[in-house]
């Protein structure tokens, strides 16, 4: 490409075309006259929106070229109102990872340690008023040695008065720091418990508000992980570690600073080996970060592999491939265990090098402390109670080092968290708000396409539907209807064009109110854990139990629900009361009926039925149906016979519109289909079970 | 609701029957609750032993007060829901156990064969379903004695 940078220019003429044409993430413009190709550019995918804009524009000024009237470029005006387009193409970026996680993104946290300032700054009071109440008692062993003791041992009588001072004092300050430890640890693990906890809701209300998309590229384990998991772990290092870990920051500053005033050089020769200790905490931890960050992710594959494979143990099983699941589970936690041993083997050098240092430093103080007292220049009651700091001063440092695996660990967590926070919805909210309280329900899509990553999926489908019409969609999988569908009820934003309800283009609304206008029923009907009376009221948890029984009535579920040993209270959902799949359907179906949508969409509501069912939940559909926008996706088209007009797609195209008799007259693509089809319901009709039932074949049905 | 039409009675064989006054024919009927748990009370449905509903009652209080002694009658043998008052002593707390309870209809025991077998029907109520399927009411578990919320804290 390198030849191709200088600058090119070519005239407006006649026969002159720009096309554009994509593979695999590459865009390419290619410039045509009659005999060849004059030029070729290439750009990402990102970019196709301008991309398109720009031959939109070529062919708006090559045509007024060539009529001699130039004019200004056109501007695409419903992108412009309402300011989203610069939204949507940031989005790439906004997902690149950083590589390495920095043990300041802890500091993130605070965010969610604001609301809790005042209780905190308590806490924090309360923490240095009982690591100074823990220093009192190896401060009197300085007196009761060089007071009490060795003045006995040179022949003086005990002065009990004097022992019982300093032993009451000693008592009373272990009793302090036991109240001032007990109430500032219940204090600060309050507060990091709830912490966490507004951690754990705030991260799972940002994951359900993302789209659809995001769901669709992220696997369920790896996202229950990280909010179970780690929220987990980052609540236990907020309410547990970084609280000891402040303790003995403080400790230590403390002990420093009574070592100091006692004795200038002993302390300069105790504090030696603290700069190796630190040394030693930087040079391992670099190994042990990038060591947790692949547990958290080897993790997080174990859990994949579980949350793979129980929802699908139906087809693991009828597959007989159960060993291959637990293959599968055993190399995942086999590499969990490889990178753990890594990580082990660094840190089990880690601590014991730690506690030699601290044994060195002790010898050293002992070494240097006899000198000194054999020179008389310290007391034994001043060796003596640096011992006693230095036992204490040691473990806090051996605990602190500890620390640096869980901050790694708690850095790592938290940084898979804002992972997800940070992630800006594909499916923006709009700057500028257009409330919608009621709808009339009729729905334009203007030159709608939609890409799916590289692969483009529909393109430039324009059409029109009336409120009240219904629609049904038809043409083979993978032609684009299920995307249609998707894009009508923004689980994805339109890559091109615009869809627009009453005038109005849908990103303009509030996602959750627009969506209460769309009644949804799906293929699989998903029942929550619950009873049927919620799950019927999942749209309007405030339905009273007349509106929960007539919307049951409507959908036909009435009758089967009674039959339940609970009725409307019986548990359906994930191990609840077993029902059919034309029973769940039908419960889903009073679901939409019960919010009384303007919109209502059934993708392949009856396909995974058989026909009986069909029918039955065929009356069901009709009271739904009935004077509302309906669109609908139907693999037996027998389900569509109700429909204003059938909508054929092929390939993210609509190829042909019409009803079912001017679509048949066509002989065209619809008329294949359906033929196709009939020979399916010949195939129905020739079971034992339909034999006498002339309804269940489709010809009949047809005006 | 209109229950002018509304005979109910109780044939030779003590089987509930609903007379239609239209067809001039009587079907014996079964008195189902729609709420049994959250509305015992409201929604009740006449249907016939195919299951198809005849009668619609949005609440009992609205009755005559014979077919409303039918049908609560009627109720009180298909519902068999007894109400947990205190419990005496379980066998172990580890599933499957067996529990002694007093009911308002008396003393029992039976045989829980998980804790997902105790459902949550509020805060409060919960709902025990032994290993026969009957159904073991606990109305409110803040109003147990402390010896029976001790031994029921061990399995929630």
């Amino acid at each position: 490409m390198q030849d191709e940078t200088h600058w090119c220019s070519f005239h407006y003429q006649k026969e002159l075309a720009l096309t554009t044409y994509e593979h695999a993430g590459v865009g390419h413009i290619e410039l045509f006259d009659t005999q060849s190709r004059l030029s070729h550019w290439c750009y990402t995918v990102s970019e196709i929106h301008s991309a398109h804009h720009l031959i939109k524009c070529f062919n708006q000024q090559l045509n007024h070229y060539l009529k001699g009237r130039p004019k200004d470029l056109i501007t695409d005006s419903t992108h412009d109102e309402i300011g989203f387009t610069e939204k949507v193409s940031t989005s790439i970026e906004e997902q690149t990872p950083q590589d390495t996680v920095s043990t300041w993104i802890l500091l993130r946290l605070w965010r969610f340690a604001k609301p809790y300032k005042a209780r905190l700054l308590i806490g924090f009071l309360l923490m240095l008023a009982s690591t100074a109440a823990t220093l009192v008692p190896p401060y009197l062993t300085m007196p009761l040695m060089d007071e009490v003791l060795i003045p006995y041992q040179n022949g003086n009588p005990l002065n009990v008065d004097l022992a019982t001072y300093y032993l009451s004092g000693l008592l009373g300050a272990a009793v302090l720091a036991w109240i001032l430890g007990w109430s500032r640890t219940y204090i600060l693990a309050r507060v990091s418990e709830r912490m966490g906890a507004d951690l754990r809701t705030t991260t799972y209300n940002h994951l359900l508000k993302l789209s659809h998309e995001y769901f669709g590229a992220k696997r369920t384990g790896d996202l229950m992980a990280r909010i179970g998991a780690e929220t987990d772990r980052i609540n236990l290092f907020l309410s547990l570690h970084l609280l000891d870990f402040a303790t003995d920051v403080i400790m230590m500053i403390m002990t420093a600073m009574i070592l100091v005033s006692i004795n200038p050089w002993l302390a300069l020769i105790t504090l030696l080996p603290l700069p190796f200790i630190a040394w030693l905490i930087h040079l391992v931890r670099d190994r042990l970060r990038t060591g947790f960050e692949k547990v958290d992710r080897v993790w997080a594959d174990v859990n994949n592999v579980l949350a793979d494979t129980i929802p699908g143990i139906r087809v693991v099983k009828a597959f007989a491939q159960e060993e291959r699941e637990v293959k599968r589970f055993y190399d995942a936690n086999q590499r969990n265990l490889e990178i753990n041993d890594r990580v082990n083997k660094i840190w089990s050098l880690f601590t014991p090098t730690v506690t030699l240092l601290t044994e060195i430093g002790l010898l050293i103080v002992w070494i240097f402390g006899i000198w000194q007292v054999s020179e008389n220049q310290i007391t034994v009651g001043v060796l003596t109670a640096f011992l006693a700091y230095l036992g204490r001063f040691y473990l806090r440092l051996d605990s602190m080092s500890r620390m640096v695996s869980v901050t790694q660990k708690a850095a790592a967590g938290t940084k898979r968290i804002f992972e997800i926070l940070d992630h800006v919805s594909r499916v923006p909210e709009p700057t500028r708000l257009i409330h919608l309280p009621n709808i009339k329900g009729r729905i334009e899509l203007q030159h709608v396409g939609f890409r799916y990553g590289t692969r483009r999926v529909t393109h430039n489908i324009n059409l029109i539907i009336e409120p009240g019409e219904m629609i049904g969609l038809v043409g083979h999988s993978g032609s684009g209807k299920s995307t249609l569908i998707n894009l009508i009820c923004r689980f994805y934003d339109v890559t091109e064009g615009a869809i627009l309800i009453d005038g109005i283009d849908i990103r303009s609304f509030p996602i959750a109110e627009y969506r209460k206008h769309i009644g949804l029923v799906l293929q699989e009907p998903f029942l929550f854990f619950g009873t049927i009376a919620e799950n019927i009221a999942y749209g309007k948890p405030l339905a009273t139990r007349q509106e929960i029984v007539a919307a049951a009535r409507a959908a036909h579920a009435h009758e089967f629900i009674l039959k339940q040993p609970h009725g409307y209270d019986s548990l359906v959902g994930e191990r609840g009361q077993a029902l059919s799949g034309g029973e769940r359907q039908r419960i889903s179906i009073a679901r939409a009926l019960l919010i009384n949508p303007r919109i209502l969409i059934l993708d392949e509501a009856t396909s995974s039925v058989d026909s009986k069912t069909e029918r039955e939940i065929q009356a069901a559909l009709d009271n739904l149906v009935r004077g509302r926008t309906t669109i609908a996706i139907a693999h037996r088209l027998s389900t569509l016979r109700q429909a204003n007009r059938l909508i054929v797609l092929d390939r993210g195209k609509i190829i042909e519109v019409g009803n079912h008799a001017t679509l048949m007259a066509k002989q065209g693509y619809y008329y294949q289909l359906y033929l196709s089809q009939t020979g399916h319901a010949d195939a129905d009709l020739s079971s034992p079970v339909d034999s006498n039932n002339h309804e269940s074949n489709p010809t009949k049905e047809w005006k | 609701m209109n229950y002018a039409a509304f005979k109910l009675s109780r044939d030779s064989k003590n089987r509930l029957t609903l007379l239609d006054e239209i067809q001039q024919k009587n079907h014996q009927v079964l008195a189902i609750r729609a709420f049994p748990i959250s509305a015992p009370d409201e929604g009740i449905a006449l249907v016939d032993h195919q299951g198809n509903e005849l009668m619609w009652i949005e609440n009992l209080q609205d009755l005559p007060t014979e077919s409303r002694r039918l049908i609560e009658e009627e109720l009180t043998h298909r519902d068999f829901m007894p109400e947990i008052k205190q419990i005496n002593s379980v066998s172990s707390f580890i599933t499957p156990c067996i529990w002694w309870v007093e009911t308002d209809r008396g003393d029992t025991c039976f045989t829980l064969k998980g804790e997902e077998a105790i459902r949550r029907l509020s805060l409060t109520a919960l709902l025990i379903t032994d290993q026969y399927g009957i159904h073991f009411l606990i109305r409110d578990r803040t109003k147990l004695n402390h010896h029976s919320a001790k031994l029921l804290d061990r399995f929630l």
